[in-house]
């Protein structure tokens, strides 16, 4: 497959110009509303049916049998092979309400998206629904959306060398369906949908919550003014970001990316001109 | 490639279309075109249940040339509304994952190893041990009451079986005079 | 319930969202627990301290639904006076024989005009040896809808003053489960309890229920059936069983475990809770009937049931001349449980075992003697997904590796035979609230995989080839039978020509279905138990599910979306008894048969159209009106008035004192386990005097509270399930997505109980029990809590019990520690309450593994006596 031709040769606007419209910058003009994850951390039972259903469905491959000592979670972190992931945290108190609080981790799919700025061959791409889709197909396995991914989502499988992460069930979201770990969740912890609704949603669960006395309930990932653009999958959570292992203010890593791209905007140009130039001589 | 093919190449599409930025449409393989769910065109979809805990939950078993390729699910069930745990979520490797066995696998007496054998030879040699087993342990009476009946061969399982096959099971044994008839209930 | 359920427990987090109080009572802070608004941790074992301060909460401010109680349970009836409770015996009830541990239920039933209560199973000529035989066989659990012997028209006292009515006795025998004492025993603080108390019954009353949910947590006690019958008591009399929301929901681990309940593969039973004839009392059909046979209610009916039952095994052989063929039925002659079988098997007259879809080597208790067991056997037959450690023990199990046995010295022969899967077969499973759900064949099985359908069909029809064949010598009859024909007539005479299809030769599952159902003489299918007779001209495999092929149509294969129907949901699967999704639900109206309440309105009398009508199917006579009062001399059906809602019950009345069924006393009481670091506070009995004990020397029980040697094994320790993984591991362990989930076996404990035996977080601990001693890993965890019971601190150390040597994730089987001491109502082991050390670091390898058993064993001083007395 062929080379990405650099972002400031086309010019296009970087900022956040597209609001939380990320598909409408990416070429779909005419697209189906934004789609994306709630994960509502506030009604996990830590059952780990989304992990389980999203390798099932994406065949993606076991990942390591060690006891981690990390409560109920051994799973770790996000992987290549661990797409969604439950963290445990305990706080237990002897006297007074005790805590243990469960929340499935997953790629946020960001507005504004590092990986995808990274990916020299392609095959990061932003789908018709707003969400980041490897193409294992195109994808040769550089690596740097795994260095560029502000939540250490992204990685590479050893197995097979290229990169891996969630992909909200394109494949089944592009024909109606559920993604697998939404349609698992047995509590709605999960809640996949328009990503106008689940902002709604998510600010009456809110209210709801604040309302019966727990304060510390707060959105993660929400926020289009945020250092991503806001995510396509956020979360409630109940304790600081950190506490679930999370970033607390994550920035999209190309951030400043557009600046520097323009000082190497004629050295970009000559070469894209070259390898569309040769590329076609090929393929004829 | 057809002539006209270079028109879907990525970097034309890039520099022509809407997607200056190559992040979306303009990057998109002729694999990602084409992706579908897997379980779109199936053959057939089996109604089924969950065979874990007793919840019940519904499951659609997804078919495709003779071999169940997916387990989700079934959003119609009052029981479950399409949720599945993650053992549930498992169905699909349990049913059809490496660990399955599908060979007749014996072990004979003082033996160290297994061997193979013949399904119908293996029926045919478990169908001789019942009979002798069961005049073996036979018991007319017991302290000069009737009882006949045999302690001679037992049974343990049938909380993971189908009603129909439990049915049989007891209706076998008892007939068989067995009385040492026993599941997980128990347990 | 979300750890082991939580598919279910969905439903949960519904009532939550409604503004439902979840009470959670566990030893450990679980998943379940995180979601509870009260976590009320509970040294394992204590259970019916714990529910019993709530009755007795509830007795002490008559916080109790008194309209329902009067109405629908005994606590009007008065009891004879040869009656003496457990407060007038320190700890047990009258007619304990102690030499033969042994109930008499004489002195417990009710007081009437009868001249003699009816007989019960105690024929007059009964030693008590007999009697302890035929209570062995399982007569607690037969007729499980609770259709006991009782007197059903006993005297009452309306006003509940009389003082052996039964609210009075009640109030008398749990008087001393204060809140104090139940703190000291159970470790639930005062405050706790108290708070408990008023969540439960501001709960409870005409406009709301309130639910009990339990599992093996419950069952799996010396005292299982008591603790049930603690939470049934307080249920009565807060008015929420058969109502919206209310109940006791046993939640069950297998998917059609509750089918092999209804259609038993147990040992004390036959279809739909008939019990297996006994030796004693059960000679011919009458007298069987006689001696199983109730005076009102549906059981009186049993005559119609077990005909047709007969007929459904023997077809045109039953006949009214041969007694329907009873006398081809084996007897009984005291407990044929899994663990007697295991001793029959080390005794040598067991030679052959069947297993289906079990594990017995490290999923039952004291899974050394199992194994030991299955090492004596000549013969054994495994059927499963995988090569479990019940199919490999003779090459890799643990006493390969301690030396007790080798390999090429163990005589079984063992065959292993695939199964089919769930995918790969029709039939129906029941789940945990008895509905039946049908499963559709997907693809065929591949290779030698089968269904068990097909191997037992198959299996069935060479034994029968085999027998018919005369002049073989498998068809000699063993010595003592008169002839082959006497011995073999049985089996060939068996209805046993099920259609096959398919290249396999499957047998038709709905036709199984249909013969569970039952046909008329001319083949139509029934659709109710009702129409069931004793003359021969029904035939019908399993009385309680009659119905479920009404007009030939499969209706445990109803899938009407959840969505489409009202929130019964009637119409998806089918449920026993006759379609009813709340059983008693007659209790949901009132005596005159109007909803208690509207917010609670299940089913109702509809006086217009002369019947009962709801959102659910009335469980009750459809026409008979709330005003009905049967005649004197009326029996059965006829004999149910029209507000006697708890149709199966010889009275008809909810049970607050069972006057007959359990063999272990009509109300419960506190006992400890079988092995405990305490003395009981509450008696001065500190077991279960009638439990059941195995003595044999590889089932080695510890002392208890005072008894020196106790301090041995100073602390309690559970077992338990976690949701990644699945009973003995069989369908768990060996599948990659959920072994990298829970990849290890583990113990967990507190903080305080790893600074005190030196265990270190991620590290390894050994468990010893005088059975034997597992490694696991330790996880640390604030969520153990130390207790404070009986003036000390006492410290619980939790299992999952999952594990075993093979698969992908292996460890040490939790049920090596177990012991057999088992309810005398229901031969269920006590997993969940047992006294244990713990100590850092691996355990040891080889020889020195039962080395360090036998050392605890001395150090404890323990005997073969150790233990038993009553």
């Amino acid at each position: 497959m062929s080379t990405r031709v650099a972002p400031a040769f086309a010019a296009g606007p970087t900022d956040a110009a597209g609001g939380l419209d990320p598909a409408a910058r990416s070429g779909y003009a005419d697209h189906p509303p934004r789609m994306g994850f709630f994960t509502d951390t506030s009604v996990c039972i830590g059952c780990k049916a989304c992990e389980v259903a999203c390798k099932e469905w994406n065949k993606v491959p076991e990942d390591g049998l060690e006891l981690t000592g990390m409560s109920y979670d051994n799973t770790g972190s996000l992987s290549a092979s661990t797409w969604r992931h439950v963290a445990f945290i305990e706080q237990i108190v002897r006297a007074g309400d005790s805590r243990w609080l469960m929340s499935s981790d997953v790629c946020k799919h960001c507005t504004e998206a590092a990986c995808l700025d990274v990916c020299p061959t392609g095959a990061l791409m932003r789908s018709e629904f707003g969400t980041v889709v490897i193409q294992d197909d195109v994808c040769n396995g550089c690596g740097y959306c795994v260095s560029a991914c502000p939540f250490g989502v992204v990685g590479r499988r050893e197995t097979d060398g290229g990169a891996h992460k969630c992909t909200l069930c394109y494949d089944r979201i592009g024909d109606g369906l559920t993604p697998a770990c939404a349609k698992a969740c047995p509590t709605e912890s999960i809640q996949f949908g328009p990503l106008d609704e689940l902002r709604e949603r998510a600010q009456g669960r809110l209210r709801e919550l604040h309302d019966a006395g727990t304060p510390q309930a707060r959105l993660y990932g929400e926020d289009p003014a945020d250092g991503v653009g806001g995510a396509g999958a956020f979360f409630l959570l109940l304790d600081e970001p950190e506490v679930y292992g999370l970033p607390p203010d994550p920035v999209v890593t190309t951030r400043d990316l557009p600046r520097m791209w323009r000082h190497v905007a004629t050295a970009a140009a000559a070469l894209a001109a070259a390898a569309l130039l040769s590329g076609l001589g090929q393929r004829s | 490639m057809s002539d006209r093919a270079w028109i879907g190449w990525p970097v034309y599409r890039q520099l022509t279309g809407d997607d200056k930025l190559a992040r979306g449409k303009a990057t998109r393989s002729a694999v990602t075109d084409r992706l579908e769910p897997r379980i779109k065109n199936v053959d057939r979809v089996a109604k089924s249940v969950c065979p874990y805990c007793a919840v019940g939950c519904g499951q659609n078993v997804y078919v495709s040339n003779e071999k169940v390729i997916q387990i989700e699910g079934d959003p119609d069930s009052p029981v479950s509304r399409g949720r599945l745990c993650p053992k549930g979520s498992a169905s699909l490797q349990l049913t059809t994952g490496d660990a399955r066995e599908y060979k007749v696998k014996y072990r004979r007496a003082y033996g160290t190893d297994w061997e193979d054998l013949d399904l119908d030879k293996a029926m045919d040699m478990i169908a001789d041990r019942v009979i002798e087993s069961r005049r073996r342990g036979w018991q007319q009476e017991v302290d000069g009451k009737k009882t006949r009946r045999t302690l001679g061969f037992a049974s343990l399982g049938g909380a993971t079986l189908d009603n129909e096959e439990n049915y049989l099971l007891k209706k076998l044994f008892t007939a068989l005079g067995a009385v040492q008839v026993e599941n997980q209930a128990r347990i | 319930m979300a750890e082991a359920h939580p598919v279910g427990f969905q439903w949960v987090m519904e009532a939550k969202k409604r503004g439902a109080k979840i009470i959670h009572v566990d030893p450990r802070f679980t998943r379940t627990s995180a979601h509870a608004d009260v976590h009320v941790p509970i040294r394992a074992g204590a259970d019916i301290a714990f529910v019993g301060g709530i009755i007795n909460y509830v007795l002490t401010n008559e916080k109790y639904f008194r309209d329902y109680m009067l109405a629908y349970t005994n606590a009007a009836t008065i009891l004879t006076d040869e009656y003496a409770d457990t407060e007038d015996l320190d700890g047990v009830f009258s007619g304990l024989d102690r030499e033969r541990r042994v109930y008499e239920w004489d002195s417990w039933r009710y007081e009437s005009d009868a001249v003699r209560p009816a007989a019960g199973e105690r024929s007059p000529d009964l030693t008590g040896a007999q009697l302890l035989q035929v209570r062995r066989s399982g007569r607690g659990e037969a007729q499980g809808s609770g259709g006991a012997k009782a007197e059903p028209r006993p005297h009452t006292d309306p006003t509940l003053q009389h003082p052996r009515c039964v609210l009075q006795i009640l109030k008398r025998h749990f008087a001393r489960y204060t809140p104090q004492v139940v703190a000291e025993v159970a470790g639930v603080p005062e405050q706790l309890l108290r708070q408990v108390c008023e969540l439960v019954t501001e709960n409870s009353g005409p406009d709301r229920t309130t639910a009990f949910v339990y599992s093996l947590g419950w069952t799996q006690h010396t005292v299982g059936v008591q603790y049930i019958r603690t939470a049934a008591i307080l249920q009565a009399l807060l008015g929420n069983m058969g109502r919206p929301g209310g109940g006791i929901m046993a939640l069950r681990g297998h998917a059609s475990i509750q089918g092999s309940t209804d259609i038993p593969t147990l040992f004390d039973m036959l279809p739909g809770y008939l019990p297996m004839p006994h030796q004693y009392g059960n000679d011919n059909l009458d007298a069987y009937i006689a001696a199983e046979t109730v005076e009102k209610g549906f059981w009186a009916n049993t005559r119609d049931y077990m005909v047709s039952l007969l007929k459904a095994y023997w077809g045109d052989a039953a006949t009214q001349d041969n007694d329907f063929c009873y006398g081809y039925l084996p007897r009984l002659t005291g407990s044929h449980s899994t663990y007697e079988t295991v001793l029959e098997q080390l005794n040598g007259r067991c030679t052959g075992y069947f297993l289906l879809g079990q594990n017995p080597a490290v999923g039952s208790a004291n899974a050394r003697m199992q194994r030991l067991g299955m090492a004596s056997l000549d013969w054994l037959v495994v059927r499963d997904f995988s090569l479990i450690e019940s199919a490999t023990w003779w090459q890799n199990g643990p006493e390969i590796e301690t030396g007790e046995l080798r390999t090429e010295e163990i005589k079984t022969e063992v065959f292993f035979l695939p199964a089919a899967a769930h995918t790969e077969k029709d039939g129906s499973f029941t789940n945990t609230q008895r509905m039946l759900q049908w499963h559709h064949t997907a693809v065929e099985p591949a290779g030698d995989s089968r269904s068990d359908l097909w191997f037992m069909f198959h299996l069935g029809r060479r034994i029968r080839q085999k027998l018919a064949e005369a002049g073989r010598g498998a068809s000699a009859p063993p010595e003592g039978v008169a002839s082959a024909d006497e011995w073999n007539r049985p089996v060939l005479d068996l209805t046993w020509d099920y259609p096959v299809r398919g290249p396999l030769d499957e047998p038709a599952a709905e036709v199984v279905l249909a013969e569970i159902n039952g046909w008329s003489s001319d083949g139509t299918p029934l659709s109710s138990y009702t129409q069931l007779n004793a003359d021969g001209s029904t035939a019908c495999g399993c009385w309680i599910y009659c119905g479920v092929y009404a007009g030939g149509v499969n209706q445990a294969a109803r899938r009407k979306p959840g969505t489409e129907q009202n929130w019964v949901a009637n119409e998806w699967g089918w449920a026993w008894p006759a379609n009813r999704r709340v059983l008693y639900n007659r209790a949901s109206a009132d005596p005159d048969g109007r909803p208690w309440s509207q917010r609670k309105a299940l089913v109702w009398w509809d006086a217009g159209q002369g019947k009962w009508t709801g959102h659910d199917v009335p469980d009750f006579i459809a026409d008979r009106p709330p005003d009905y009062r049967p005649a004197e001399d009326a029996t059965g059906v006829e004999a149910i008035s029209g507000t006697d809602a708890f149709i199966m019950q010889a009275d008809g009345k909810a049970w607050l004192f069972a006057p007959a069924g359990l063999v272990d006393g009509p109300l419960p009481a506190h006992y400890e386990p079988q092995e405990s670091p305490f003395v009981n506070l509450l008696y001065g009995q500190q077991h279960n005097p009638v439990r059941e004990i195995i003595t044999h020397r590889d089932n080695r029980y510890q002392p208890s509270g005072a008894e020196p040697g106790s301090d041995v094994f100073p602390y309690v320790t559970t077992t338990y399930r976690l949701t990644e993984h699945h009973t003995a591991g069989g369908m768990s362990r060996f599948l990659p997505y959920l072994a990298e989930l829970q990849p290890a076996f583990f113990c967990e404990v507190s903080p305080e109980l790893a600074a005190e035996r030196g265990l270190e977080h991620a590290g390894w601990a050994t468990i010893v029990t005088a059975r034997s001693a597992i490694e696991a890993r330790v996880l640390v965890t604030e969520r153990m809590r130390p207790l404070q019971v009986g003036g000390r601190v006492v410290h619980q150390v939790g299992l999952p019990w999952h594990w075993g040597p093979n698969g992908l994730t292996t460890g040490d089987a939790a049920n090596e520690l177990v012991h057999l001491s088992l309810d005398p109502n229901v031969h269920i082991q006590e997993d969940k309450a047992m006294a244990c050390d713990i100590r850092a670091g691996r355990r040891p390898r080889g020889p020195a593994l039962r080395d360090l058993v036998r050392e605890y064993q001395q150090r404890a001083g323990i005997t073969a006596q150790t233990g038993t007395e009553e």
